[in-house]
């Protein structure tokens, strides 16, 4: 028998298989079987939410076909665009980005290469606090404290920077529903994930490279340049799609934030316009008509598709890229 | 900061090692350079002694920052606290780099600039983490402790619209959400470990597909597990369907995945020598991996159920549309219509009165204080250390052994 060892999960790793005698008991097989069953529960916990939410989308795909994946302005029942509402799912996502990327790269420096070592664990254990407290709690908080915190500053960047068409709003004076805001707080949702990524992807940098840098009289930041971030520059494109699938997947804070002006495709991320998949679902779901209900879930499903493509693919580059290089 | 920055000595890094042990490989710092200037930089002329001079540097530039464009701001008559703490930092930025760059360099520069934007960047996060926290301190503890215990035993059914606050209570949403994820656990955690189990002690296909099914699904919109549930379990039952039993399950099919990935984490930094030990002592596979790889597991696997709870006992998505909402005590999930807390804070925030919103505070501090006290009991089990035998199982190893030891005669 052929045991392959748990090295099999890590990727730095060939996998080492160890040839041992064959302990080929009838209860060996039974409790494999039976660990193989949980297994495949999970897979088919993936194939049938993919097949229900199929099976209800179908009259929308059926009925308005590519119409449904095209069309700018989601008004169900009659005209429903899905890209819309990805649109805006994408638009707070990048929003999002902007802010989490390089406060997540900074934290994950900060903990690897900067702070000191008592520092360093209870920064790791505040940045996972970041990612436990629940997202209704954000989503209130951006509703309560952040918008009227922020309504100044956005007043400001549409005043001065509205010449940047993203900037511009056809909803003067009222900023506080925006894309902007709920990007800001997908922002502090998503910093953990991708911090925690690529802390883990950084800390696997050649430590004899690092060493190398800095003995050859480098700076800190030096050896980071060079070394550190060029060895996890995938790691990081890896958690950036991570984050990105994440953030699009965020439902209740935006649904609490993001006003229901319209539910056109818009590029104004300072106004109270745009709707995202998960907020639509969210907010109409439960009141909407049987075909009302198959549009939003064949929109759920695309929603899904695209998450699963960018965590998957997001994992994939993360594992690649930490193997060894050279 | 040092003030021979340039020089610096590696951090100890915790590295996954050949061997799959997170071992903390801690490198001994270089002796101060007592006479020789540093590269780059003045000759220092106190020594071995750290010299004052970066410190001044660097609070200099942020009082001459601070100071003048709070003045600016001031003349022009602008209020805007965000705008002059963007300002004041980007110009502390420019002055400190200038400052820098005449006294020590380019290199110096660089490297001090960068360390004051990762400094500002991980308070940033810090900041916005104390900012929510507090802000729901702030506002929630005055209505939980208005009337204290009432607040946690009561339901909501005397309160409505423009009653008082003291009329709510929070009780009957924290009995929904003990049933509810009590349920996810039951059904994830079982399932969680004995999945990561398969996929580190298994390479077979199956194994590959379910670990990248694994990690696509931890980032599974919450609000599609809401209405996959929905479809299934709600619909078909009718007014009757929304219940804790359904959103029970929604949860579980968050958790599930999760508690998976960490598991994984978990078992996969078990000693190969310890396995291989058993193994060679002729013990069958299912006996090595239940009676050594879990046990010895264990602190981290609680971690990994505990953190799945925490993480989905404020999850709101799924519960929107299962578990239905109620303003009264429900004790059984099986009955219809059941609360919990990040429902009732949703409900609450949807009410049109300045007392639903305050009371909305009061349940998200409740439930911010679950969640915490959840974190804190996980860091409480994985400081036991994994990888470690506990003390029950080496005195049950150490009483067989002696038992074997008196038994067994020698060969």
């Amino acid at each position: 028998m052929t045991v392959v060892a748990p090295r099999a999960m890590d990727p730095t790793l060939d996998e080492v298989s160890i040839e041992l005698t064959p302990v080929h008991t009838p209860a060996d097989r039974r409790f494999f079987g039976l660990l193989a069953c949980s297994a495949a529960i999970m897979f088919m916990l993936l194939v049938s939410i993919m097949v229900f939410l199929a099976y209800h989308g179908w009259w929308a795909l059926s009925h308005f076909k590519l119409k449904f994946f095209l069309g700018t302005t989601w008004s169900a029942p009659a005209h429903p665009g899905v890209l819309a509402l990805i649109g805006g799912s994408v638009a707070i996502a990048l929003v999002a980005l902007v802010f989490a990327l390089p406060i997540s790269i900074a934290t994950a420096l900060m903990i690897n290469e900067f702070a000191p070592a008592r520092l360093r664990k209870w920064l790791t254990t505040l940045i996972d606090l970041l990612a436990t407290v629940p997202s209704i709690v954000y989503g209130f908080w951006g509703l309560e404290a952040l918008s009227p915190w922020l309504n100044g500053t956005s007043e400001w960047i549409v005043k001065h920077l509205g010449f940047i068409p993203i900037f511009r709003t056809n909803y003067a004076g009222s900023y506080e529903h925006s894309i902007f805001i709920c990007g800001i707080v997908v922002s502090i949702m998503i910093t953990p994930v991708i911090t925690s990524i690529t802390r883990e992807v950084m800390a696997q940098a050649p430590r004899e490279a690092c060493e190398a840098a800095l003995a050859l009289g480098g700076t800190r930041w030096g050896m980071i340049t060079d070394v550190v971030l060029p060895f996890s520059r995938s790691g990081m494109v890896g958690a950036t799609l991570l984050g990105l699938s994440r953030a699009m997947g965020e439902t209740i804070a935006i649904l609490l934030i993001l006003s229901s002006n319209s539910t056109a495709l818009t590029g104004h991320i300072m106004g109270p316009e745009g709707s995202t998949v998960a907020k639509q679902i969210g907010s109409d779901f439960t009141i909407s008509s049987t075909q009302g209900q198959s549009e939003l879930v064949l929109a759920g499903l695309t929603l899904f598709a695209t998450t699963l493509i960018f965590s998957l693919g997001g994992r994939i580059i993360v594992q690649r890229g930490t193997g060894p290089r050279r | 900061m040092n003030s021979t920055i340039s020089v610096s000595p590696p951090s100890p890094v915790s590295a996954m090692t050949a061997t799959g042990l997170d071992v903390a490989v801690r490198i001994p710092p270089p002796p101060p350079p007592s006479g020789l200037p540093p590269p780059g930089g003045k000759p220092s002329s106190s020594g071995p002694r750290r010299s004052r001079g970066p410190v001044v540097e660097l609070v200099g530039s942020a009082l001459a920052a601070g100071a003048s464009v709070w003045l600016v701001f001031t003349i022009a008559g602008l209020s805007a606290p965000f705008g002059l703490f963007v300002s004041s930092f980007l110009l502390f930025l420019v002055i400190y780099g200038v400052v820098c760059h005449s006294l020590h360099g380019t290199l110096v520069m660089k490297d001090r600039l960068a360390t004051v934007a990762v400094w500002g960047g991980s308070l940033t996060a810090l900041l916005a983490l104390v900012a929510v926290i507090g802000f729901v301190v702030f506002k929630g503890a005055p209505v939980v402790f208005a009337r204290f215990p009432h607040f946690l035993l009561a339901d909501m059914s005397n309160f409505g619209g423009s009653s008082p606050v003291t009329n709510a209570g929070v009780g009957a949403a924290i009995v929904g959400s003990l049933e509810q994820v009590g349920l996810a656990t039951l059904i994830s955690v079982p399932l969680a470990v004995l999945t990561a189990t398969y996929l580190v002690n298994s390479n077979s296909t199956l194994s590959r597909v379910v670990r990248n099914v694994v990690d696509a699904m931890t980032g599974t919109p919450s609000i599609i597990a809401g209405i996959f549930i929905y479809i299934i379990l709600v619909k078909p039952r009718g007014t009757n369907g929304l219940d804790g039993l359904a959103a029970g399950l929604a949860l579980s099919v968050l958790m599930l995945p999760l508690v998976t990935r960490a598991a994984v984490e978990v078992i996969i930094i078990v000693p190969e020598a310890l396995r291989e030990a058993a193994l060679a002592l002729g013990a069958p596979q299912w006996r090595v991996i239940l009676q050594i790889v879990l046990p010895t597991a264990r602190a981290g696997l609680i971690t990994a159920a505990i953190l799945g709870v925490a993480r989905t006992a404020g999850e709101t998505a799924e519960v929107l549309f299962t578990a239905g909402g109620n303003v009264h005590y429900n004790f059984s999930p099986l009955a219809p219509y059941q609360s919990d807390l990040p429902l009732q804070i949703y409900s609450l925030i949807n009410q049109p009165s300045v007392n639903a919103i305050r009371v909305a505070w009061g349940v998200a501090f409740v439930l911010v204080a679950l969640v915490l006290a959840l974190f804190v009991a996980a860091r409480a089990a994985g400081a036991a250390g994994t990888g470690r035998v506990s003390r029950q199982l080496r005195q049950r190893k150490a009483r067989k052994r002696s038992m074997t030891m008196t038994k067994e005669p020698s060969p």
